[in-house]
């Protein structure tokens, strides 16, 4: 590969698809994960939008039954790590070094590798659709449903190799970034100095290195007792379903924190921002946060607690689970003692914020509700989870990504999403969101189960699934208007300030967008809030040299290459050992090129 | 510092906002007493314990959600940018406060937590002396009942007497199901390899709706069953039916149909006093009485059982009931039988 060592021109972008291959800019990398897991947010809003216009009415024939319990599978699964996870991913990567005051992550050509191979894993995993049908055991997969004998379509295996996959991209991302975040701060950038969204990150990182080995384990058995006949989960040769659910969630539940502690940070740094005052109560937010991870390890069998727990495994995971409610509790009464005495800028990111801590909020509670496991048997497998789930990871995940996008448009691509249309995609979503998910909570009262693809009428649940529907469309409204907006404001001319919207943290002091070196001088920090220090103590930012001499890393083919080894070596595991073999020797090949590449 | 006139108007208007959309949230969460499968309306000691403690989470909840967005709105209208207003303070912290909202979270924990577990002492422990023990089995997709001290199965419809404990044993013969009649008892799994218990004394007679409540495969919507909590005497004349033998076909279409019966039908079901003694599919020795068919699908008449029989997947997709080709002969003939299973 030709080296990019030397002076580089600031506003200058290649912008061809060999650029984009090959590109080992963390920034970058952040807009391809965003743009795929937007794309992938649409397609598991079609496959929800399905599910809904299905249930609609009493006895829908929309879909048949086995479409449905595969359109529900692929629906958690897409959200959750296609689109979701990336999402976070995407922040993560834009942010991390601009945040910290950094160039670039620690390990850059790492860094592509996670996204072609998050790439290839989702790729593959949708793909299931068209070749004999995707997993429609759930999301969760439990045991023995997923078992060859009661699932006969490969889907299952599509759900264990494409699992795998993406689970190696997560764990190679996430000790990216956490060696990052320790060790490439800018001088004064302690770690309590960190903004709040950075902390969040580690958190993040952290629960995924912890918890992605025990599914890894759990799909590699599942994946054996598919194809080779073993018998881990089996229970009529002395294995145990139980056994996968344990495992199942020891990483299921820290992954809910994955999907909503980004969303934490994001709120974090807009809160503060538009109301004009630092965070209140930093050092507990950031502990909260750590703690809520910390006990996000011990709470996994709340999920189990209709399946026979015993009298005091229920009492220990009821109290856990409670246990997580201070530490959030904490986290919504800082958010809000932020506002308190602030002058609130309502722009749209303020408003997706505010929503977030509202909404947010109504999941809490109705975690809490059901943490106590009397409570949790007349709510386990209804409506209710899945308003409670959908409050948390839509009102909560999704409203936090969104505050986000209008937040940091400006800075990654120098122009600014319309306001008007904003506040019309804010609105849409808003009431879209409780239309179709609150209603959710009646259904599950009255009795409704979760994963049915149809229902009699005369149980009292037609007019709330109508309402719920129509919410489902208005939300689909709403992330149309999203669409039209970010359309109408590329064509315009960047025209964005480094900080527009008076922002306290790193990013905001270079240019909007950042040149590919991201600072042309590393700033030195001196508070929590150090742009605002800088501003109320009179200090200048120091002036660029006038002939910049900034190492970049080159540009490297091999991440991708090497993706499509492991890609090769999955597609092998589905269909035919040679194609393994013939992965496995792309693989080779890759990591030997990667090893001698040249690096200046 | 003393409140403005404008902040104490903007806080009781978002008081008051909060407090009317949480009375229409209560009207509507109140208003599900009356549905068929409500989780509002308890009809058993065990189910009675779990809703007392409900009501109080639903309070505590309800406070909770209350108060948060109602402060949240008033923050947001009364914090609004406006010309000529305060510049925003710079406070980072105040110690006590935090010390204050960190014991809310832990009270109102320890207020759900003891009576939660006294709940769960109370009810998951054993079973009351002189309970009717019956296996209760999830198959792919129906419920299999079995009262042993009686010698008796049957399937999707459940008798019990009121006001005496009943201890069910949940089993499954192949993927995890769950048991779940909500105004009786909180749901509990059936997982094979597990045979976990649960136990009730119903206290109201009545049907009584349920479901299974784990995704279960294709026809996981098509599991439901009814439970029949009648008077001991009704109860008593039920048991003494159930295990009598088979009635014999009367008549000469119903004769038939038991041609059938004993010879297609009998691979897979049983019915005693005759030779079918299939244990795959239930048990249709006095199928004719009840209530509905398919795993509470549909109603036992003659139309019902006419389109169950002529394709059982079309109603229950997945059904692992073949398609045994009938022509309308043999399917007339076949519910002429089976009526007369009463």
């Amino acid at each position: 590969m030709a080296t990019a060592v030397g002076t580089l021109p600031m506003g200058h972008e290649e912008n061809s698809l060999w650029t984009w291959l090959t590109t080992v800019d963390h920034k970058k990398i952040g807009v391809l994960y965003g743009v795929s897991g937007f794309i992938f947010l649409l397609i598991g809003g079609l496959e929800a939008l399905t599910i809904r216009t299905q249930l609609a009415v009493p006895n829908g024939t929309v879909v048949d039954a086995d479409l449905f319990n595969q359109l529900f599978t692929m629906h958690a699964l897409t959200m959750i790590f296609l689109a979701v996870m990336p999402l976070g991913a995407s922040f993560f990567n834009y942010l991390v070094p601009l945040m910290i005051g950094a160039r670039d992550v620690a390990f850059p050509r790492l860094n592509a590798l996670s996204y072609w191979v998050f790439l290839s894993g989702a790729l593959l995993l949708t793909s299931s659709f068209v070749f004999g049908g995707a997993p429609s055991g759930g999301w969760f997969g439990y045991a023995p449903l997923t078992s060859s004998e009661y699932h006969i379509s490969s889907g299952m295996d599509f759900y264990t190799v494409g699992l795998a996959i993406l689970g190696t991209s997560s764990l190679m991302a996430s000790l990216n970034f956490a060696v990052t975040i320790i060790n490439m701060r800018a001088p004064g950038l302690t770690m309590m100095r960190l903004p709040v969204f950075i902390w969040m990150t580690i958190v993040v990182n952290f629960l995924l290195i912890l918890s992605l080995p025990v599914i890894t384990v759990a799909l590699i058995e599942l994946y054996f007792d598919r194809n080779f006949s073993t018998t881990f989960f089996s229970p009529s040769v002395g294995g145990d379903p139980i056994l996968w659910q344990h495992l199942f969630w020891v990483f299921g539940h820290p992954e809910v924190y994955v999907l909503i502690l980004p969303s934490m940070g994001i709120v974090s740094e807009v809160l503060p921002v538009f109301s004009r005052k630092p965070l209140f109560g930093y050092a507990a937010v950031v502990f909260a946060g750590v703690a809520i991870a910390v006990l996000g390890f011990a709470v996994w069998s709340h999920h189990m607690f209709t399946t026979g727990l015993d009298t005091v495994p229920q009492m220990v995971f009821s109290a856990t689970t409670m246990a997580i409610g201070v530490p959030t509790g904490i986290k919504i009464f800082n958010w809000l003692s932020t506002m308190y005495g602030g002058q609130i800028r309502f722009t749209v990111a303020m408003y997706f914020s505010v929503a977030f801590i509202a909404l947010f909020t109504i999941g809490g509670i109705s975690g809490v509700m059901h943490a106590s496991p009397p409570v949790d048997t007349q709510q386990q497998d209804t409506y209710f989870i899945v308003a409670h789930l959908h409050y948390v990871l839509f009102g909560g995940a999704i409203m936090g990504i969104f505050s986000g996008i209008y937040y940091w448009f400006p800075k990654m691509t120098g122009r600014f999403l319309d306001e008007g249309w904003g506040k019309l995609n804010f609105w849409l979503l808003f009431v879209g969101t409780n239309l179709t998910f609150f209603p959710m909570h009646f259904l599950g009262l009255s009795g409704m189960p979760r994963r049915i693809y149809t229902y009699d009428s005369g149980f009292g649940w037609d007019t709330w699934n109508m309402v719920a529907t129509i919410g489902s469309y208005t939300l689909a409204a709403g992330f149309l208007v999203f669409i039209l907006n970010f359309f109408k404001t590329m064509r315009q001319e960047p025209s964005a300030p480094n900080n527009p919207w008076g922002g306290s943290t790193l990013e905001w002091a270079t240019t909007s967008p950042p040149p590919e070196h991201d600072f042309d001088v590393i700033p030195e920090v001196r508070d929590r809030d150090p742009l605002w220090y800088d501003r109320d103590h009179n200090i200048e930012q120091p002036a660029a040299p006038e002939h910049l001499h900034i190492h970049m890393p080159p540009p490297s083919y091999f991440p991708l290459v090497l993706a499509m080894g492991l890609a090769l070596v999955g597609v092998g595991a589905l269909s035919h050992l040679a194609i393994t073999g013939l992965g496995v020797a792309v693989v080779v090949y890759a990591i030997w090129g990667w090893a001698l590449e040249p690096t200046d | 510092m003393r409140p403005s006139a404008r902040a104490l108007t903007l806080s009781a208007v978002s008081v008051i906002v909060v407090l009317i959309l949480s009375a229409i949230l209560w009207v509507i969460f109140a208003g599900s007493v009356d549905h068929l499968q409500t989780t509002f309306n308890p009809k058993s000691d065990n189910a009675i314990k779990i809703h007392n403690l409900y009501k109080l989470v639903w309070i505590l909840a309800g406070i909770v959600m209350a108060a948060v967005l109602a402060i949240t709105l008033a923050f947001s209208l009364i914090f609004r940018e406006r010309p000529g207003g305060k510049a925003a303070s710079h406070i980072h912290g105040n110690p006590k406060l935090e010390v204050m909202w960190t014991l809310i979270p832990v009270i109102i924990g320890i207020l759900i937590v003891i009576p939660s577990f006294q709940v769960i002492a109370d009810t998951t422990g054993d079973a009351p002396e002189g309970a009717i023990e019956i296996v209760a089995t999830g198959h792919q997709w129906w419920f299999e009942f079995e009262y042993p001290a009686a010698g008796l199965v049957t399937a999707n419809e459940l008798h019990i007497p009121v006001g005496r404990p009943v201890e069910i044993e949940l089993r499954s013969v192949d993927v995890i199901h769950s048991f779940w009649v909500p105004q009786l008892a909180g749901k509990v799994d059936m997982v094979p390899g597990h045979n976990n218990r649960l136990w009730f004394t119903p206290n109201e007679r009545g049907e009584y709706y349920g479901q299974c409540a784990e995704f279960c495969g294709t026809s996981h919507a098509n599991m439901r069953f009814r439970v029949v909590v009648e008077s001991e005497a009704d109860y008593i004349a039920w048991v003494a039916a159930q295990t009598l033998d088979a009635q014999p076909a009367v008549g000469e279409l119903a004769q038939a149909g038991e041609g059938i019966a004993t010879t297609l039908c009998a691979a897979c079901h049983t019915i005693q006093g005759t030779s079918a003694a299939g244990t795959f599919g239930p048990n249709l020795t006095h199928v004719g009485g009840r209530g509905l068919i398919a795993s509470g699908m549909i109603d036992n008449d003659a139309e019902g059982l006419a389109e169950w029989l002529s394709d059982p997947a079309a109603m229950k997709p997945g059904s692992k009931m073949p398609n045994l080709n009938l022509n309308s002969e043999q399917i007339e003939q076949l519910v002429a039988y089976l009526q007369g299973l009463q």
